[in-house]
């Protein structure tokens, strides 16, 4: 049976809070690119395409080592938070929120833009000759006909942030409590010798949060593409 | 009053077209491909003239001169499209208070229930435009023109996309629409059954100049 101690339940937790708040985190930015990358011809836009989806080919502990390089303590943008604002990311949850994030920014993005360019332009044309600013416009006709896009980048983004490992542990080690995620507390546990037993235990609930997020994101989707054609 | 001057190049295509309409019901009359789209499309504002002058109601909504520009959703042009272009995640009776809440025009429960009558859209209210026939589309688009106030209510073909049989369904709510909602209409249309039935004055258009214009002894 399952048998889960204190400290796998504090890694089961944490791996909840930091994919769950990566994903809130990381939309806003996931919208504003999509947009950006599907809306927007300029100069560069090549680069800022490449970079964005950089995360998704690059090694994650390559990921993990430049944000260790840009935003640990001693790193220039990391100091430089430190000193000004108090803000640390080094060896905090709220660091493995930045590399789980970054890592998972990529599908959000990509899921979020193919919604945005399937959307048919002329109703955001018959919205402006009602009277809608482009701000309305957006916020009223391309938000909600990008929502399935939307929910699904956001549970592709959540279930990746959930198994993040390579950067994050470089990023912000493995700290129990702090920065020990599901993953992480089962790499520990198959380093000690007799581990695996409950290594077993974190891996069966890995396998069910995962089955969970897959089924909820399906039939959220459902829902969501199911209200814009009347149902 | 309608006052349109205006110049546009398209590729290979050239338009330079000038007419006037006024009240009633100005139709935009010739083949395809002879602008008629193009001109609704700079009249609404949704494509930007090279050249010229739109005017509706002494009110200047283009002018490159005067280097005057209107956007689109300060127009206050009622746009009805050849499909409808109804918002498919909101129900009809969202469709057709979207240009009153957009306007911010304060509710008008007496415009509500005259549109509501005049295109007989009462049942329709709840429900999603993915669940509507063609032609109880296409009333529901005239209807949410209607209601956000327009200066000028715009017709692109609205009965294109309907059989013969629906197409002499909306007819008699276009009529009394032009009879009674004292907007004056731009009606474009390539049929001249259609424009013979509903306009007071034609403007004949043809590979993007105007080749005649008059009352609608033009299409005999």
């Amino acid at each position: 049976m399952l048998h889960l101690t204190p400290e796998d339940w504090t890694a089961v937790a944490l791996s909840l809070r930091i994919a769950s708040v990566a994903t809130l985190v990381a939309l806003p930015f996931g919208i504003a690119i999509a947009m950006l990358l599907a809306r927007v011809e300029f100069r560069g836009k090549p680069v800022v395409d490449a970079i964005v989806y950089l995360p998704l080919v690059l090694p994650p502990v390559v990921t993990g080592y430049l944000l260790l390089i840009t935003l640990g303590r001693h790193a220039p943008v990391g100091a430089f938070l430190a000193d000004r604002f108090g803000i640390v990311f080094a060896f905090r949850w709220t660091g493995a929120v930045i590399s789980c994030g970054v890592m998972a920014f990529p599908l959000m993005v990509r899921a979020i833009r193919l919604s945005i360019e399937a959307i048919d332009r002329r109703l955001e044309d018959a919205a402006a000759t009602l009277g809608a600013s482009p701000m309305w416009v957006f916020v009223t006709v391309t938000l909600p006909l990008a929502l399935p896009g939307i929910v699904a980048g956001m549970m592709l983004a959540f279930a990746r942030a959930l198994g993040e490992f390579g950067a994050t542990i470089t990023f912000v080690s493995n700290i129990p409590g702090e920065t020990q995620t599901i993953s992480a507390a089962i790499y520990t546990l198959t380093q000690v010798p007799g581990g695996d037993v409950a290594a077993l235990n974190l891996v069966i609930v890995a396998v069910i949060i995962s089955l969970a997020a897959l089924i909820a994101s399906e039939w959220l989707a459902r829902r969501a593409t199911a209200r814009l054609h009347g149902a | 009053m309608l006052v349109v001057d205006v110049e546009k190049r398209l590729g290979e295509f050239s338009l330079i077209a000038a007419f006037s309409g006024e009240t009633g019901a100005t139709a935009l009359f010739g083949p395809s491909g002879a602008g008629k789209t193009s001109l609704a499309n700079m009249i609404a504002g949704l494509l930007r003239p090279d050249r010229g002058r739109i005017v509706v109601d002494d009110v200047v909504l283009f002018d490159s001169t005067a280097r005057i520009d209107v956007p689109a959703w300060c127009r206050r042009i009622g746009y009805v499209f050849q499909e409808g272009r109804l918002f498919p995640h909101l129900s009809v009776h969202h469709n057709l208070t979207y240009g009153r809440w957009m306007g911010g025009q304060p509710a008008d429960g007496a415009a509500f229930a005259q549109a509501i009558e005049l295109l007989d859209l009462g049942n329709l209210l709840d429900r999603r435009p993915g669940k509507l026939s063609g032609g109880e589309r296409q009333r529901v688009a005239v209807g949410r023109a209607l209601l956000m106030r327009p200066r000028l209510l715009l017709l692109d073909e609205p009965l294109a996309s309907l059989d013969a049989a629906r197409k002499q369904e909306i007819l008699p709510y276009l009529k009394r629409l032009r009879d009674e909602a004292k907007v004056p209409l731009v009606y474009v249309s390539h049929d001249p059954a259609e424009v013979k039935q509903i306009a007071t004055r034609v403007v004949r258009l043809d590979e993007g100049r105007v080749v005649a214009t008059g009352g609608v002894e033009l299409l005999n």
